[in-house]
C-alpha cells in the first residue's frame, strides 16, 4: 500500500501520511459502512486519491503563486493508469537498497518501510536507541529526495548489481538475527522472519533470479537447524552436537529444491554456492557422515565468485576437519594478516578449536581468551568460557 | 531534471613521481578519454574544468577575532585530492551515476553531489 502510493507522491513521507489517513478514513466509514471485502485494494485506493488530492493542491498553490513555476513533471495519473502493486514493491525494495545508501540505512529503511515495522521496533531489533534510529532513517529518506534516488527498476545492465545490493541487505538481516551481534539470546527470531518475509517477496517479485532463489534457500536451509541450535538451558550446541532429528525436514525438502535451481545458472553466484553448503550439511545424516570434501570444493568455487575473508575463514573450518588441524591451522595462517578479520571472534575461536585439537594448551588457552574479548553475544561467551575450562582441567 | 557536480579526486602523488616521458604518455591519453567523455555526454554537460595541483591552492579561514588568515595548501590533506570536475544535469541519480561512470579517473574516483536548490 505504501508503495503504491510513494509511486503517486513521489515522497516517502507523504505517502506514509496518506497511508495514515486512509486507515483513520477506514476507522469513520467501516463501522457505518461495514468492512469492504477487500480491505486491502480500498485502503490502498483511498490512500493513492488522498495522495493525487495532495499533489493537486501542491500545484494549484504553485500556480497561484508564480507563473513562471513550471507544473510538477509527475502526472496525475487516474487509478487505472497506476501500475500494479508488486510493481510498486520492486520499485521500492531498489529503492531502500540503492547502494547511494550505508548498508545499515538500507536495512533500516526496508524493515521500516518494506516490513512496516515502526522506528523503535527497527531500533530494538538493532540494539540502538530510539532516537539513533529515527535519525538514521530520516537521513536515509532526505537522502533519496536530495540525491533523486529514482524510484523505479534498474535497467537491464544494471539489474544483476542492483539484485545483489537487494540481496546482501537481506542477508545482512538474516545473519544479524541468525547470531545476535550482543546480547542474552543466540538468535533473534524477529529478524529470521524478516529477512524471509523479504527473501519471499523478491522471489515473488523476481521468480527468474538464481541468486534471489539462492538467497531464499540460505535462509530456509539455515534457518531449519533454528530449534536445536541451543539446549533446553540456552547453551550453544554445536553442528556435531545438535540433534538432527528435530530439524524441519519440511524447510530443508523445500530449500533443497531452490538450490538446485539456484545452481542452474553458470557460474553459480555466492548465494546459490552457500546454500549449496548449507543443504549439504542439512541432507547429511550425521556430522561424521557429512561430505566435507565436497564443502570445501565448495568453498574452493565460493572463494573465486566472493573472496571474502569470513568466507576462507570458513573454508579453513572444512579444511581442518578433512586434512586434520594442523592443515586447518596453516589455512588459518594465510589470513591471520586480513585487518577485517583481527575483531571478528570467529577467526580466534576457530584458532583455538584447532589448537585444542592438537593438543597445543597453551596457545589454545590464548586463543579461547582472545575469542572471548571479541564476543559480546552471551550465548557464545558461555560457549568459549567452558571450553576454556575444559582446558584447564 | 536536476543538476549534479561530478568531483574527479585522483592521487596527486602518482602524477608527480611518473617520470616525465610516461606523465606526457598518461596526460595525453587522458585528454583523448575525456575528449571521448565530453563528445558523448554533451546533452548532460553543463561545465566543467581541470584544476591546478592542491600545491597551487590557497586557503581562506577567519580566526576567531573574525580576521582574515591566509595559507598555504589545500583544506584537506589527502591522499587522493579535487583535480577537477563536471556539473552535469540528470533525471535522477541513477542517470547522474550512468554519466558520472564516464568520467576518466585512472588515479582515483569520482564524488557525485546533487546541486543544492534554494526556493
Amino acid at each position: 500500500m505504501l508503495a503504491a502510493t510513494i509511486r503517486v507522491t513521489g515522497d516517502i513521507d507523504v505517502a506514509e501520511e496518506c497511508v495514515q489517513d486512509a486507515f483513520a478514513r477506514a476507522l469513520v466509514t467501516w463501522p457505518k459502512s461495514g468492512i469492504p471485502t477487500k480491505t486491502g485494494a480500498w485502503l490502498t485506493t483511498v490512500a493513492r486519491r488522498r495522495a493525487i488530492d495532495t499533489l493537486r493542491r501542491q500545484t494549484s498553490q504553485r500556480r497561484a503563486m508564480s507563473n513562471f513555476v513550471e507544473p510538477q513533471e509527475s502526472a496525475l495519473l487516474s487509478d487505472a493508469e497506476l501500475p500494479s502493486v508488486a510493481d510498486d514493491r520492486l520499485r521500492l525494495i531498489f529503492t531502500c537498497c540503492h547502494p547511494a545508501l550505508s548498508p545499515e540505512t538500507q536495512v533500516a529503511l526496508s524493515l521500516r518501510l518494506l516490513c512496516g515495522l515502526t522506528t523503535s521496533e527497527v531500533a530494538r531489533a538493532f540494539l540502538v536507541s530510539e532516537p539513533t534510529m529515527a535519525a538514521r532513517i530520516t537521513r536515509g529518506k532526505k537522502k533519496i529526495s536530495t540525491s533523486r534516488i529514482p524510484y523505479q527498476v534498474p535497467t537491464a545492465v544494471e539489474l544483476p548489481t542492483r539484485v545483489d545490493a537487494v540481496l546482501s541487505a537481506i542477508h545482512l538481516v538474516f545473519t544479524t538475527g541468525h547470531t545476535a551481534p550482543s546480547g542474552s539470546d543466540l538468535v533473534r527470531g524477529d529478524l529470521v522472519e524478516r529477512a524471509l518475509d523479504l527473501a519471499r517477496l523478491l522471489r515473488s517479485l523476481l521468480p527468474d533470479d538464481a541468486e534471489v532463489a539462492g538467497l531464499l534457500a540460505l535462509i530456509i536451509l539455515t534457518d531449519a537447524r533454528r530449534q536445536t541450535r541451543t539446549n533446553s538451558e540456552g547453551s550453544l550446541l554445536l553442528l556435531s552436537e545438535q540433534d538432527r532429528t528435530k530439524w524441519d525436514r519440511e524447510a530443508i525438502a523445500a530449500g533443497a529444491v531452490l538450490v538446485r535451481e539456484a545452481l542452474r545458472s553458470r557460474p553459480p553466484g555466492r548465494f546459490a554456492l552457500m546454500a549449496a553448503i548449507a543443504a549439504l550439511h542439512a541432507e547429511a545424516p550425521s556430522w561424521e557422515e557429512t561430505d566435507w570434501r565436497e564443502i570445501v570444493a565448495l568453498y574452493d568455487v565460493l572463494l573465486v565468485a566472493w573472496p571474502s575473508p569470513v568466507v576462507a575463514l570458513n573454508r579453513a573450518v572444512a579444511v581442518g576437519i578433512v586434512d586434520g588441524p594442523e592443515a586447518g591451522l596453516a589455512a588459518l595462517s594465510e589470513l591471520s594478516s586480513e585487518d577485517h578479520l583481527l575483531s571478528y571472534n570467529y577467526l580466534a575461536s576457530t584458532r583455538a578449536d584447532f589448537l585444542r585439537r592438537l593438543g597445543r594448551r597453551d596457545e589454545a588457552r590464548l586463543a579461547y581468551q582472545e575469542a572471548l574479548e571479541l564476543s559480546e553475544n552471551e550465548v557464545e561467551r558461555a560457549f568459549l568460557a567452558s571450553r576454556l575450562s575444559e582446558l584447564d582441567s | 531534471m536536476s543538476e549534479y557536480l561530478v568531483l574527479i579526486y585522483s592521487d596527486e602523488a602518482a602524477w608527480e613521481n611518473a617520470d616525465p616521458a610516461s606523465a606526457g604518455k598518461m596526460m595525453g591519453k587522458m585528454t583523448d578519454e575525456h575528449r571521448v567523455f565530453g563528445e558523448t555526454n554533451g546533452a548532460a554537460l553543463r561545465g566543467g574544468n581541470a584544476l591546478q595541483p592542491t600545491s597551487s591552492a590557497t586557503s581562506l579561514r577567519r580566526d576567531a577575532t573574525g580576521k582574515l588568515v591566509v595559507t598555504d595548501g589545500a583544506f584537506a590533506e589527502t591522499k587522493e585530492a579535487l583535480g577537477g570536475y563536471y556539473l552535469i544535469e540528470a533525471g535522477d541519480l541513477d542517470e547522474a551515476i550512468a554519466v558520472a561512470s564516464q568520467v576518466p579517473a585512472p588515479f582515483g574516483g569520482v564524488e557525485v553531489r546533487p546541486i543544492r536548490v534554494f526556493d
